[in-house]
């Protein structure tokens, strides 16, 4: 079989790492915190980084008004089916053998992988924003308007006395991988055509 | 603060000075002109190396350390009501302190043990004795908190107990106020013949520690005062020192200590179990608390047992022996390797040090020098290894540091010396401040002792701390044994009397400590899991609260419609499981103390209101940020009142059952 066919079918493969590893991780550091709070995303559901930790990164939030973070969301239905879909698209396309397809779908996997920040995006905005009318603490920005409390998209951020770190986990590794070996796959194929 | 370093800078300043005077005095100065302090300094957020469980004597508890800094972490409530953590307050604990004669609020405690294995500390669970109400109890040191109490029955004064086997098969609990058995009305001063010292075996369960009088030896009527187990070679045999062997009942400090030698008694417990598991013994009707505390439940259950095992010496010919031993020996100390049994005569000239391998020989070759009441008496001469001569005065307790080294201390001349074994030639004195008791090394008591500390629990402080009236603290002397002599670091307040402690590092037992109890858990009766499931119940005049509290409220928070004359049970359910956020809970005019409730527990507080009017309750514990808030009001109306029952929270109410 030609390399760039296998690096194809093995990049698109490497999504399947999703199924099984965190997408993502958000961690609240504070002083009353020396083992820090964490929450992983999944692309299926949040899970705790230690045991309750969710349940008391809700309890520390509910003082300035925050929702609790909720059990279940909708993209937790329609993440694995796009993940699944994809690695099934990628492994045809894989033993098809096209290089010009295997870049469509890593444009394809970009544009959906984007959709996705923007969603998680639109997720954290909500959630650090859609504050409580009866917030017992309110806070202030110093241009007057009322203080969020949305979590980094990417990076770290201090939050009053936290610390919110918002990094990648082992499933986006996979993923990004994935999604690089499909590129090579592309340049690979590209020349074994010209060759 | 200023003052402080500016004191810190004198004693850095004059340490230099004196230092630089010549090595004999910097010897003399201690702490001032070594490093003492740094030895003993923990850096903040940094841990100590070990956990020292030190007893609390007439306080009943157990007080917690830290080694070397000698910082006091945690009393934890074992034989006494404790009002801060409503220890003998709640319902869940009150039937911890059950016994025989009732509810006992109050004990003197004693020896501190630590579970072993192989010989070797495992950290599992401390024992302690309770000394005048005779009771065993064990801490578990998962949570750290007193999960179980046994009684002993046909005892009085426990004091030489709660030492453990060396795989912790038993707990061994011994009387030193012997009194007539069976119990009866009859002259004191028929004492002689007629009392009876007994000497109990706790067997512990090897899975989950439970605790069990498997027999009790009911040996002569002497004062059974000290003991520790065999080890290794000497596994299977217990040491008990005795005094008192003349039998006196009044005026004992001079009757008692008439004898010329009194005996360790050597009892072979591994022969005796045989005995009893191939059915021996006679089963005799007794009265006795056995209390347990579950962590499912929190809570306890007292049930009063009506029987115990009973052998008398002579049905097991060959399993109990007596080694003379001078003058009212004290401390009964074995040695790592299991050979030397140390018997402190304390009004002895010298420190007698019995061999078990020639006690084992003269029992083959019955070197015996009478009996008494049918137990033989072994040759002194025959038992004897060696003595250690003019050691000090008042001679009492012996520990080890595993490098062939022992440690005793001497009442009367307030000193701890180091002695070789073997050699018994003494190695190095230090004064103690003042009359020192027991002491301490970390695993001194096991197969593997842990020979860098040694702290020192005196009976006397006289000027040592700042005065504070008439009554001072009691204390603990710490000393570095690491080298050739003794270093003393350190001087630490304790809480109660510290009679006996004993220590263990730290890392044998962190990993294990629990962090919350998990709400899923729960098998409280009474456990209210999330706040939906809050309510209130009244039943004729009895009402139930079932009440969750989380940061920062109690749910409910309004009752109404409670009746003077009616008892109110508030069960309250702490709903975090986040590490430390514990919550409290008092209410005005209740007679009991406040709770102290930990994540994922759940406590209850009686209360009967007798006075018409709106009460408030409130947590306890500074929680968070809005605790101040943590409030809520019950309502009371007089008696027959219509006012109906009523439980809500920021306005949602819901009506009662």
């Amino acid at each position: 079989m030609k390399k760039s066919k296998i690096l194809m079918i093995v990049g698109s493969l490497l999504l399947l790492g999703l199924f099984v590893f965190p997408l993502w991780n958000i961690t609240l550091e504070a002083p009353q915190y020396p083992i820090p709070l964490g929450m992983d995303i999944h692309i299926n559901k949040f899970v705790d980084t230690h045991e309750f930790d969710i349940k008391n990164i809700n309890l520390m939030n509910h003082y300035v008004g925050m929702q609790n973070i909720p059990e279940t969301i909708p993209e937790f239905k329609i993440f694995p089916i796009v993940i699944g879909a994809m690695v099934v698209l990628g492994v045809i396309i894989g033993f098809l053998g096209n290089h010009k397809l295997f870049l469509a779908w890593f444009v394809l996997m970009c544009i959906l992988g984007t959709a996705g920040m923007y969603d998680f995006y639109l997720w954290e905005y909500n959630y650090g924003h859609n504050l409580s009318p009866k917030a017992i603490m309110n806070f202030k920005n110093p241009d007057g308007s009322v203080m969020g409390f949305q979590p980094p998209l990417f990076g770290s951020k201090d939050i009053l006395n936290f610390t919110a770190h918002s990094y990648p986990r082992l499933g986006a590794y996979f993923l990004f991988v994935g999604m690089i070996l499909t590129l090579v796959a592309f340049i690979v194929g590209k020349k074994e055509k010209k060759a | 603060m200023k003052t402080i370093f500016k004191s810190l800078l004198v004693i850095t300043v004059l340490s230099m000075v004196l230092g630089s005077c010549g090595k004999g005095d910097s010897k003399k100065n201690g702490a001032l002109s070594s490093n003492a302090a740094e030895k003993v300094y923990v850096a903040p957020g940094e841990y100590d190396e070990f956990y020292a469980f030190v007893s609390g004597g007439f306080s009943g508890q157990l007080a917690v350390y830290g080694l070397p800094s000698g910082r006091l972490f945690k009393v934890i409530p074992v034989f006494s009501v404790d009002a801060e953590k409503a220890y003998g307050f709640n319902e869940e604990t009150k039937p911890m302190l059950n016994t025989s004669h009732g509810f006992i609020p109050w004990d003197d405690s004693h020896h501190p043990d630590i579970s072993q294995t192989a010989g070797e500390l495992d950290g599992r669970f401390v024992f302690i004795n309770g000394n005048n109400t005779p009771r065993i109890a064990k801490i578990d040191l998962t949570t750290f908190e007193t999960t179980e109490i046994i009684e002993i029955p046909n005892s009085a004064g426990n004091h030489s107990s709660s030492f453990v086997t060396e795989n912790t098969e038993y707990v061994v609990a011994g009387t030193r106020f012997s009194v007539p058995y069976p119990q009866k009305d009859m002259p004191i001063n028929e004492y002689k013949g007629n009392f009876k010292g007994a000497l109990t075996f706790i067997a512990v369960d090897p899975k989950d520690g439970g605790m069990n009088i498997k027999f009790q030896l009911m040996m002569p009527g002497f004062n059974y005062d000290l003991s520790h187990p065999g080890r290794g070679a000497s596994h299977g045999w217990f040491f008990f020192t005795t005094y008192n062997t003349e039998e006196a009942n009044s005026l004992l400090e001079v009757n008692a200590s008439q004898n010329d030698k009194d005996y360790i008694a050597a009892i072979n417990w591994k022969k005796i179990e045989e005995y009893v598991n191939n059915g021996g013994g006679t089963k005799a009707p007794t009265k006795y608390a056995h209390n347990v505390y579950k962590d499912e439940t929190h809570s306890a259950t007292s049930t009063i047992k009506e029987e115990v095992l009973i052998i008398n010496p002579s049905d097991v010919p060959g399993a109990i022996y007596f080694m003379p031993t001078p003058k009212s020996p004290h401390g009964c100390d074995v040695d790592p390797s299991g050979e030397y049994i140390v018997g402190s005569g304390k009004l002895a000239a010298e420190l007698t040090v019995h061999s078990f391998s020639k006690m084992l020989k003269a029992i083959d070759e019955k070197k015996f020098d009478g009996d008494a009441y049918g137990i033989p008496i072994l040759q002194y001469e025959a038992t004897l290894a060696g003595a250690v001569k003019q050691p000090g005065l008042g001679p009492l307790h012996t520990e080890f540091d595993g490098k062939g080294n022992a440690y005793t201390t001497f009442f009367i001349s307030s000193e701890v010396v180091k002695w070789k074994l073997g050699t018994w030639e003494v190695i190095d004195r230090k004064p103690v401040f003042y009359s020192v008791g027991h002491l301490m090394i970390p695993g001194g008591n096991s197969r593997k002792p842990f020979g860098k500390y040694l702290v020192a629990m005196n009976k006397i402080t006289k000027d040592r701390y700042l005065p504070t009236g008439p009554e001072v603290t009691q204390s603990a002397q710490l000393f570095d044994i690491s080298g050739d002599k003794m270093e003393m670091l350190l001087d630490f307040p304790t809480i109660g009397e510290p009679h006996y402690a004993a220590g263990i590092p730290a890392n044998l037992i962190v990993p294990k400590s629990k962090k919350i109890y998990k709400l899923e858990e729960n098998k409280h009766p009474y456990a209210t899991k999330s706040e939906a499931a809050a309510k209130v119940v009244r039943k004729g005049n009895e009402v139930h609260v079932y009440m969750t509290m989380i940061r920062s409220h109690f749910a409910p928070d309004n009752i109404e419609g409670i009746q003077v004359g009616d008892k109110v049970y508030f069960h309250v359910t702490n709903l975090e499981q986040d590490y430390d956020v514990p919550h409290g809970f008092a209410v005005i005019g209740a007679q009991t103390s406040e709770l102290l409730i930990m994540p994922g527990q759940t406590e209850t507080n009686i209360w009967e209101p007798k006075q018409v009017g709106v009460w408030p309750f409130y947590c306890t514990d500074f929680c968070s940020a809005l605790h101040q808030e943590m409030q809520g009001y019950i309502r009371v109306s007089p008696k027959g009142s219509n006012v109906p029952l009523t439980y809500t929270l920021d306005g949602d109410a819901v009506d009662a059952e």
